[in-house]
């Protein structure tokens, strides 16, 4: 269908953006790649839309630290192809590989996409796993306070996520990353995301309301022979729903198969 | 008023918010080369090139496309002068009802400009966000695979 009609404002300063998501029933603009689909349904109908894409100094993929400062508006396609995301976070670029098509990779922001709270989104799943900050007009939020359940998050409604802080992972941290999708591109039946290093963190994505670390899994590991037991226990730490493409069990089923594989992965890399 | 250059003609017309990028081309500049499918961003029919990157034109307002450059099908060769992409589609088979073919030219033009295409596995996730319900794609990899191999 068509979108429902709306007023549209592309201001040129986070100030104005503020301001103007102050009033009205307004939704912030950026990639659009989540939000234009909602619109042409007709699922959502506000009367303003902020469009925060012409504001400039918010894309952007700099040294933390040995982390990553990575601005809000960065588009996906700039993090699947930046050497510093492959050469610091190369669970992320790897992860990066899975998120959509070109053409939606080439419009949509990482920002956006945390923003959106997708639970079967990748980007919110790996910002949980490196333990990022997210720094909005008015404070800083740890991934784990941000993502609240399917779509919603923990900001306020003229609140916008400017930046994304990416502590370094300690040196010989292991990764793995594994998806499984009907289609290359298309959303993830499930995923898992892990790390090997100094710790031990697991995170599923696409099997609950949002994005979780697997807490309980994460605490029976001990080296490559605990594994096994670390994904039996990964499969009933998650409560996935059915729907037309996959039923729960199944889903669940795959998040065991995903983290073994995942885990493995992150053990050969462990330094 | 927004000002928009498409295929190297600058156009400056009124559009009210809501008009997608892709009605603004066919509906607005009669441009209907672009094609529009399931407007959810889905079957990929309607990617266009906006500033250099392939988009879908469902998923644009065409007031988020102002100041910009945009490229369509219109803009890649003519029937007595095909652009060798159009012309591996034609040698390869490539289409049949050719309702998704735009949309296939277009992220190929994006694909072999930034991806080096060394095998058919990168050609097909490439190619993943655009459906045919025609060729089962062998064809259109083949097209593709031809433009890499023959230099692009």
């Amino acid at each position: 269908m068509k979108p429902p009609a709306f007023e549209y404002l592309a201001p040129a300063t986070l100030e104005e953006a503020v301001a103007a998501l102050g009033g009205e029933d307004a939704k912030i603009l950026a990639g659009g790649q989540s939000l234009v689909p909602m619109l042409n349904f007709r699922l959502l109908a506000p009367s303003l839309l902020v469009d925060i894409t012409r504001i400039p100094g918010l894309d952007y993929i700099e040294d933390w630290d040995g982390g990553l400062r990575i601005g809000a508006l960065t588009r996906h396609h700039t993090l699947e192809t930046s050497p510093l995301v492959r050469e610091r976070f190369p669970v992320l670029h790897a992860a990066m590989a899975h998120v959509a098509h070109l053409a939606i990779r080439n419009r949509g922001t990482i920002g956006g996409s945390l923003c959106h709270g997708d639970p079967a989104a990748e980007l919110p799943g790996l910002a949980l796993l490196l333990d990022a900050q997210l720094r909005t007009t008015q404070r800083t939020i740890p991934a784990t306070d941000f993502f609240e359940g399917t779509l919603a998050t923990a900001l306020a409604e003229d609140e916008i996520l400017t930046e994304i802080l990416l502590p370094a992972l300690p040196p010989g941290t292991g990764w793995g990353f594994e998806e499984f999708a009907r289609r290359s591109g298309d959303f993830a039946l499930t995923a898992v995301a892990a790390t090997i290093g100094a710790e031990v963190r697991i995170v599923a994505i696409g099997a609950n309301e949002k994005p979780i670390r697997l807490a309980k899994a994460e605490g029976l590991f001990s080296d490559q022979s605990s594994i096994d037991a670390v994904a039996a226990a990964a499969q009933d730490e998650v409560s996935p729903d059915s729907d037309l493409h996959a039923s729960a069990d199944y889903r669940r089923h795959l998040v065991g198969v995903l983290a073994r594989r995942a885990l493995k992965s992150a053990w050969e890399g462990a330094s | 008023m927004i000002k928009i250059t498409v295929n190297g003609v600058t156009y400056e017309r009124e559009a009210e918010p809501r008009l997608l990028l892709a009605d603004f081309l066919r509906h607005e500049l009669g441009l209907t080369g672009t094609h529009v499918g399931c407007e959810q961003g889905v079957c990929g029919a309607c990617t266009v090139i906006l500033n250099g990157d392939s988009v879908r034109s469902c998923l644009c307002f065409a007031v988020q496309a102002d100041g910009g450059e945009i490229e369509t099908v219109e803009g890649l060769g003519t029937v007595e002068n095909l652009d060798p992409l159009q012309q591996a589609f034609q040698e390869h088979h490539a289409l049949q009802c050719g309702f998704c073919t735009p949309g296939m030219l277009m992220t190929g033009v994006d694909l072999l400009r930034k991806y080096p295409l060394a095998t058919d596995q990168e050609i097909r996730e490439g190619l993943s966000g655009n459906l045919c319900r025609c060729t089962g794609y062998e064809h259109i990899v083949s097209a593709i695979r031809s433009v890499v191999e023959n230099g692009r």
